[in-house]
C-alpha cells in the first residue's frame, strides 16, 4: 500500500480513538452546561480520578497481565464502580464548591471550579506521585489488521475503547431522549425555573447531571489508562480543555454536538500531528477554540440553551 | 486591624509618606541580617513578591475594576518578558537599552491586550474567561516552537531557520539597567552601579516598578474611565444607557491591565537574565487570579497588601521555613491545596476578598460581591 494513504488511515484510526474518550468527557461538561450555565473546570479531572481510582481498586486484586479467563468480568465491575465513585465525587463537589453559589454571577462558581481544579490535581499529584504513571497491560495489543498493513492498528485495546465509549454515547442519548428523568433534565436544561414550578425538583436534576457527567469521565480515565497505559495527574487538564473545546464546537448544551465535535477535535489532532507536528497540535485546538468561541458561540448545530443571557 | 488602619489615617500625609520611605529603605538591610541568621534566600522572594505585585495590581483593573475574567494573564507577561529577550538579546543584534526597551514593552503588550480583547468583548463573561485562557495556553508553546522559523511565499525564501526565542534552551543572557550617565555624574567608576544579579539593587529597581503601577492604578480608580468600569462591571446595560462606550472601555481596560504585565515581564526578564516557555505557564495565571480575589477584587491596597503576604507565605514560608522545620514531608507539593481551598473559601465566605476593605473608605460597594448580584440580573 501506499505509504502516506497507509499513514493517513492510521491518523484516521488514531483521530477516532481521542474522539471517544474526548466524547465521554465533553459528554458531561455539555450537559452540566445545558442545565446550570457552569463551565465546570474541574470536569476533566474527573478523568484524571478515574484513571487513578481504577488503578489502585485493580492493585488491591492479584490481577494476571493480560486479563485471561474470569478476570475479564472484572473489567465491568471495575468500571461500574469507578463509576460509581467519580459520579459520587462530582455530586460532592457540585454541593461543596457550586450550589452555595448558584444565585450569584457566572464568574463566581467558575472561580470556585479552578480552585477546585488545582485543589484536586495537587491531591492527585500528593497520593499517586507526580510522574508519569505507568497503567498494566491488561489488554493485549495483537494487530488484527496484521495480513493488512503493519502501520494501520485495530487491536483489542480499540475494541474495549469503542466498545465502551460508543454504547455510553447511545444509552445517554436515549435516556435523556426517552426517559422521564431525561424529560426531566431537558426541562431543566430549557428553563430551571418553570422546570421547578412544574414541581420538578432541581437541586436534585442537577445532582443527577453531576453524577452522570462525573461517572462517564471517570469511566472515560479508566479506559484511557488501559488503552494508552500511562497517564499523569496534570492530564485532565488538557482533556478537560479539548473536550470543552468539543462541546463549544458542537454547540454546548447538546449532547450530539458534543459527540461530533469530539470526533472533530479527535480528528484534528491526529492529522495536525501527522502533517504539521505534535508540538503545534495545541495551539491549533486552541485556536480553533477562540475562533469557534469568538465567532460562532453556538456551534456547529446550535445550541440548546437558548436563550442567550448577558 | 481597623484601629490599626483609623491610627494611620488619622496621621498627616507628610508623615506616612515619610514611615513608608522608610520602611522601603530599611527593607534590604534588615532583611540581610535575617538572611545571615536563618539561611533563607528572602529578599530574592521579596522581589519575586514585588513583581507579582505589580502583575496582580494589571490583572485586578482587568478582573477588579472592569469585573472581566482573564484567565490567561500570564499571556501578557509572557509578551512582555519575550519582547524584552528579542529587544535585548545578544544573539539578535538589537541591543536596546533596557529604559528604552521597558516602554517597548509595554506599548506591545498593551496592543496585545487590545488584540485579544477587540473579538472578545461581545462575549459573555465565561466565555471571555475561556478565550483569555486559550490564549493564555498557546503562548507558550508558541514561544517554545519559534526558533526555527522559516516563511516561504511559492520560492520566495523570506526568512529561514530564523531563531527568534531560542526555543526550549531560552533566552540568555538578557540586557541590564545601565547607570552609566549616574555613575558619571556621581564620580563613581563604571560598572559600580551594575545591579548584576545583587538582589538589593533590583530591589530598588522593582520598587521603582511598583510604585509606578501602584500610582497608576489609584489614579484610575478615581478617575473618569475608573468610574465606567466600575459601572460596566456592576452592571453593563444600566452602565450603556448612561452613555459609557462599553467597547471603548473594556477595551481600555485589556490595554492597561496588559501594559502592567508588559512592564513587570520585561523587568523580570531582566532581573532574572534568561527566560524559558514554562515560567509563564496557566499556573502563573491562577496564582496571580488568586491574589486578587483573595486579597479583594478592585482594591488597590488589599491587592497590594495581599499580594505580598501571598507571596511570601509560597516562596518563604512554604518553599523554605516549612521544608526546614518537616524535612521529610512533602509540604511544598501541597502549594495548590492551599491555594484551591483558599480560593473556594474565599468565594463562598467572603467574596469582597480578605483585605478589599482596606482603602474603601466612605465607598460602600465591595466588588465582588456587587458584581456577583449585578451579573445575576
Amino acid at each position: 500500500m501506499d505509504p502516506q494513504l497507509e499513514a493517513f488511515l492510521r491518523q484516521v484510526l488514531v483521530g477516532l480513538s481521542i474522539g471517544c474518550y474526548l466524547a465521554l468527557i465533553a459528554l458531561g461538561y455539555t450537559m452540566v452546561y445545558g442545565i446550570v450555565e457552569l463551565i465546570n473546570f474541574a470536569h476533566g479531572d474527573l478523568f484524571t480520578f478515574g484513571f487513578f481510582i481504577s488503578l489502585t481498586i485493580w492493585g488491591l486484586f492479584d490481577v494476571p497481565t493480560p486479563l485471561e479467563g474470569a478476570w475479564i468480568l472484572a473489567l465491568p465491575a471495575i468500571a461500574i464502580v469507578v463509576i460509581l465513585l467519580s459520579g459520587g465525587l462530582n455530586v460532592v463537589i457540585e454541593r461543596v464548591a457550586y450550589r452555595p453559589l448558584r444565585g450569584a454571577s457566572k464568574l463566581a462558581p467558575l472561580i470556585t471550579a479552578v480552585g477546585m481544579s488545582f485543589m484536586l490535581e495537587a491531591i492527585f499529584a500528593y497520593i499517586w506521585g507526580a510522574n508519569q504513571i505507568n497503567y498494566p497491560r491488561f489488554i493485549p495489543t495483537t494487530n488484527f489488521l496484521n495480513d493488512f498493513s503493519r502501520i494501520i492498528r485495530f487491536t483489542p485495546r480499540d475494541i474495549l475503547l469503542f466498545g465502551v465509549t460508543i454504547p455510553a454515547m447511545i444509552g445517554l442519548t436515549l435516556f435523556i431522549d426517552r426517559t422521564r428523568l431525561g424529560k426531566a433534565m431537558r426541562a431543566a436544561a430549557q428553563d430551571r425555573e418553570a422546570a421547578a414550578m412544574m414541581g420538578i425538583n432541581v437541586n436534585r436534576i442537577i445532582a443527577i447531571t453531576f453524577f452522570i457527567g462525573g461517572g462517564l469521565a471517570g469511566v472515560a480515565g479508566m479506559v484511557y489508562g488501559l488503552y494508552t497505559g500511562s497517564g499523569r495527574f496534570i492530564m485532565g487538564f488538557e482533556f478537560g480543555l479539548f473536550a470543552f473545546t468539543a462541546a463549544v464546537l458542537g454547540g454546548i448544551g447538546n449532547i450530539r454536538g458534543a459527540v461530533l465535535g469530539a470526533f472533530i477535535i479527535g480528528m484534528v489532532q491526529a492529522m495536525s500531528d501527522l502533517y504539521i507536528g505534535g508540538e503545534w497540535s495545541r495551539v491549533i485546538i486552541f485556536s480553533l477554540l477562540i475562533l469557534m468561541l469568538v465567532f460562532r458561540p453556538s456551534g456547529i448545530l446550535g445550541s440548546t440553551t437558548s436563550v442567550e443571557k448577558v | 486591624m481597623s484601629a490599626l488602619i483609623s491610627r494611620w489615617r488619622s496621621i498627616p500625609r507628610w508623615a506616612q509618606l515619610v514611615i513608608l520611605a522608610a520602611v522601603v529603605i530599611f527593607v534590604p538591610p534588615v532583611i540581610n541580617i535575617v538572611e545571615r541568621q536563618t539561611g533563607f534566600g528572602l529578599l530574592t522572594q521579596v522581589n519575586r513578591a514585588l513583581i507579582y505585585v505589580s502583575l496582580a495590581l494589571g490583572l485586578n483593573i482587568v478582573v477588579g475594576f472592569a469585573g472581566l475574567l482573564d484567565l490567561g494573564y500570564a499571556a501578557f507577561f509572557a509578551i512582555g518578558a519575550y519582547t524584552f529577550g528579542i529587544l535585548t538579546w545578544p544573539s539578535l543584534r538589537l541591543d536596546f537599552s533596557f529604559f528604552i526597551a521597558i516602554w517597548v514593552c509595554v506599548l506591545v503588550a498593551a496592543l496585545f491586550g487590545m488584540l485579544i480583547g477587540a473579538p472578545t468583548l461581545r462575549l459573555r463573561g465565561d466565555y471571555l474567561a475561556i478565550v483569555t485562557l486559550a490564549f493564555g495556553e498557546i503562548i507558550p508553546p508558541l514561544v517554545r516552537n519559534l526558533d526555527n522559523i522559516t516563511i516561504r511565499i511559492g520560492d520566495l525564501v523570506l526568512v529561514e531557520s530564523f531563531n527568534l526565542t531560542n526555543g526550549p534552551l531560552g533566552m540568555k543572557p538578557l540586557g541590564r539597567p545601565n547607570f552609566g550617565i549616574v555613575e558619571s555624574i556621581a564620580g563613581l567608576s563604571p560598572g559600580q552601579l551594575d545591579p548584576g544579579v545583587n538582589p538589593t539593587f533590583w530591589y530598588f529597581i522593582i520598587v521603582i516598578l511598583v510604585l509606578v503601577v501602584l500610582s497608576a492604578s489609584r489614579r484610575f480608580e478615581d478617575s473618569r474611565i475608573g468610574r465606567a468600569w466600575r459601572a460596566i462591571r456592576e452592571d453593563e446595560t444600566a452602565a450603556r444607557f448612561m452613555g459609557v462606550n462599553t467597547v471603548r472601555v473594556k477595551l481600555l481596560a485589556f490595554a492597561f491591565g496588559a501594559s502592567f504585565s508588559g512592564l513587570a515581564g520585561a523587568v523580570f526578564a531582566s532581573m532574572l537574565g534568561a527566560i524559558f516557555p514554562e515560567l509563564f505557564r496557566f499556573q502563573v495565571s491562577v496564582f496571580l487570579l488568586i491574589i486578587v480575589i483573595l486579597s479583594g477584587a478592585g482594591s488597590v491596597w488589599g491587592v497590594l497588601i495581599g499580594g505580598l503576604l501571598i507571596s511570601t507565605f509560597d516562596g518563604v514560608l512554604l518553599a523554605q521555613i516549612m521544608p526546614s522545620i518537616f524535612p521529610n514531608s512533602d509540604v511544598q507539593s501541597l502549594r495548590w491545596v492551599f491555594f484551591g481551598i483558599g480560593l473556594i473559601a474565599v468565594m463562598l465566605f467572603r467574596p469582597q476578598g480578605l483585605f478589599g476593605h482596606l482603602g474603601q473608605r466612605q465607598r460602600a460597594s465591595q466588588p465582588v460581591k456587587e458584581a456577583a448580584h449585578g451579573d445575576a440580573a
